[in-house]
């Protein structure tokens, strides 16, 4: 298989930008690690479910920071890579098997999308602009779960694709040439 | 000794108000990588927000109960908790700076300026959120009433318990940035900030700063503490919260 170079070099950053969200992510995470459904939840309030993690509130300015800078990368590369792809008819991604096309348009089209809007949910600014984010969701809480779950989904679809990729070779998306 | 003529020129009309709020402004530097992500997203929530839309309202069947008190809940300073025991009768807002008459606004004096009530989501950077009604006066009529000079663009706000922050023109002037004095229809409890506390609701909640004690009105902020804009900054939050 080949590999154009747009799609190489787009790849590579999403995957440096990716693996800074997760981590960024976690370190969110470990802040509040319980989840509500609905408008608000808070320590008094019961929780759709709680996590077992050691509490930390110290992570989050720099996670803040990462979660955000990787945030822009991601989103600016992926419309690069989505309109060129468009313009490449690159999305038929004719070269894989039926339940590679399936991960692969659904990371594209389904997940990284419902990433990015529940994510700008949780901002208290993008929702003044446009609070029909809250009904699209079911409220900010709502949202921050299934935030949550996008990105486990997502951290899935990443470990599977290293796994394999490593085993069948990754020259092909390196260096262009299978 | 401040004349009147002086004076008057320091009350600018509302419309000049809200110019002030559209001077360019950026998010203060750090130095790091950083600045770019988030001067990106307070540039690009500047141009989502220009019509200066408000943040959704709740009905008071919404507001929730026990909304958490965290950090500060009870400032241990000797004058604090003298007002405290006088009922914040004696306490007073010094509002100093770039304004045409510097004063110190009573409780009374505050409560006496048009109030707003709004029934919000407060947006806490850990993750949690939860719903309160908050009465106060707004940000806008306070510094009308102190005469902001043309020349403002920044208004920084320190606490009893010695942090500090700031807001520009745009958040500032904002119709829903709030001096709140009440909390769920009574008044503000002392675990949120007694006797005043700020309302930014566009950003997350660490600027909202409870037990607000003094307010001063500049037109730069590196020459203010630090130069860092907020005291947040040392410990790595981001001046801009509106994420």
């Amino acid at each position: 298989m080949r590999h154009p170079l747009w799609v190489r070099v787009t790849h590579w950053i999403h995957f440096l930008a990716f693996s800074a969200l997760l981590v960024s992510g976690a370190a969110l995470l470990i802040a509040h690690p319980r989840f509500y459904w609905g408008e608000s939840g808070y320590f008094d309030t019961p929780a759709a479910f709680e996590l077992p993690l050691p509490v930390n509130l110290d992570q989050t300015g720099w996670g803040r920071d990462l979660h955000f800078l990787a945030a822009w990368i991601t989103t600016l590369t992926g419309l690069v890579y989505l309109a060129w792809g468009l313009f490449a008819r690159h999305f038929r991604y004719r070269a894989y098997n039926p339940l590679q096309r399936i991960a692969y348009r659904g990371v594209v089209f389904g997940l990284l999308p419902v990433a990015i809007l529940t994510g700008l949910t949780l901002s208290p600014a993008v929702t003044a602009a446009y609070p029909v984010l809250f009904s699209l969701f079911g409220g900010r809480q709502s949202a921050r779960t299934i935030h949550f779950f996008t990105a486990g989904l997502l951290a899935i679809f990443f470990l599977g694709h290293v796994v394999l990729t490593v085993r069948q070779g990754v020259r092909s998306i390196i260096v262009g040439k299978a | 000794m401040i004349s009147r003529r002086k004076l008057l020129k320091g009350i600018p009309a509302g419309g000049s108000l809200l110019l002030a709020g559209c001077k360019d402004s950026l998010p203060p530097a750090y130095g790091t990588l950083f600045d770019a992500s988030n001067t990106l997203t307070f540039t690009a929530h500047r141009i989502l927000l220009r019509s200066q839309p408000l943040v959704r309202e709740f009905s008071r069947d919404q507001i929730t109960k026990n909304f958490p008190a965290i950090n500060e809940t009870n400032p241990s300073n000797p004058e604090y908790q003298r007002l405290r025991k006088g009922r914040f009768a004696e306490w007073r807002l010094p509002i100093e700076g770039l304004v045409g008459k510097p004063t110190a606004l009573s409780l009374d004096a505050l409560k006496r300026l048009p109030s707003r009530t709004q029934v919000t989501q407060h947006n806490c950077e850990q993750g949690w959120s939860a719903i309160a009604a908050w009465t106060g006066v707004p940000l806008s009529s306070v510094l009308q009433e102190a005469g902001m000079l043309p020349q403002a663009r920044y208004v920084v706000f320190h606490t009893v318990d010695g942090w500090w922050d700031s807001l520009d023109m745009f958040d500032a002037l904002h119709p829903q940035t709030l001096l709140a004095y009440g909390m769920n229809g009574g008044d503000l409890p002392v675990p949120h900030g007694a006797p005043l506390r700020l309302r930014v609701e566009r950003q997350l909640g660490y600027k909202s700063l409870k037990y607000v004690s003094r307010i001063d009105v500049t037109e730069r902020l590196d020459d203010v503490e630090d130069g860092t804009g907020a005291v947040g900054a040392a410990y790595g939050y981001s001046w801009y919260a509106g994420i």
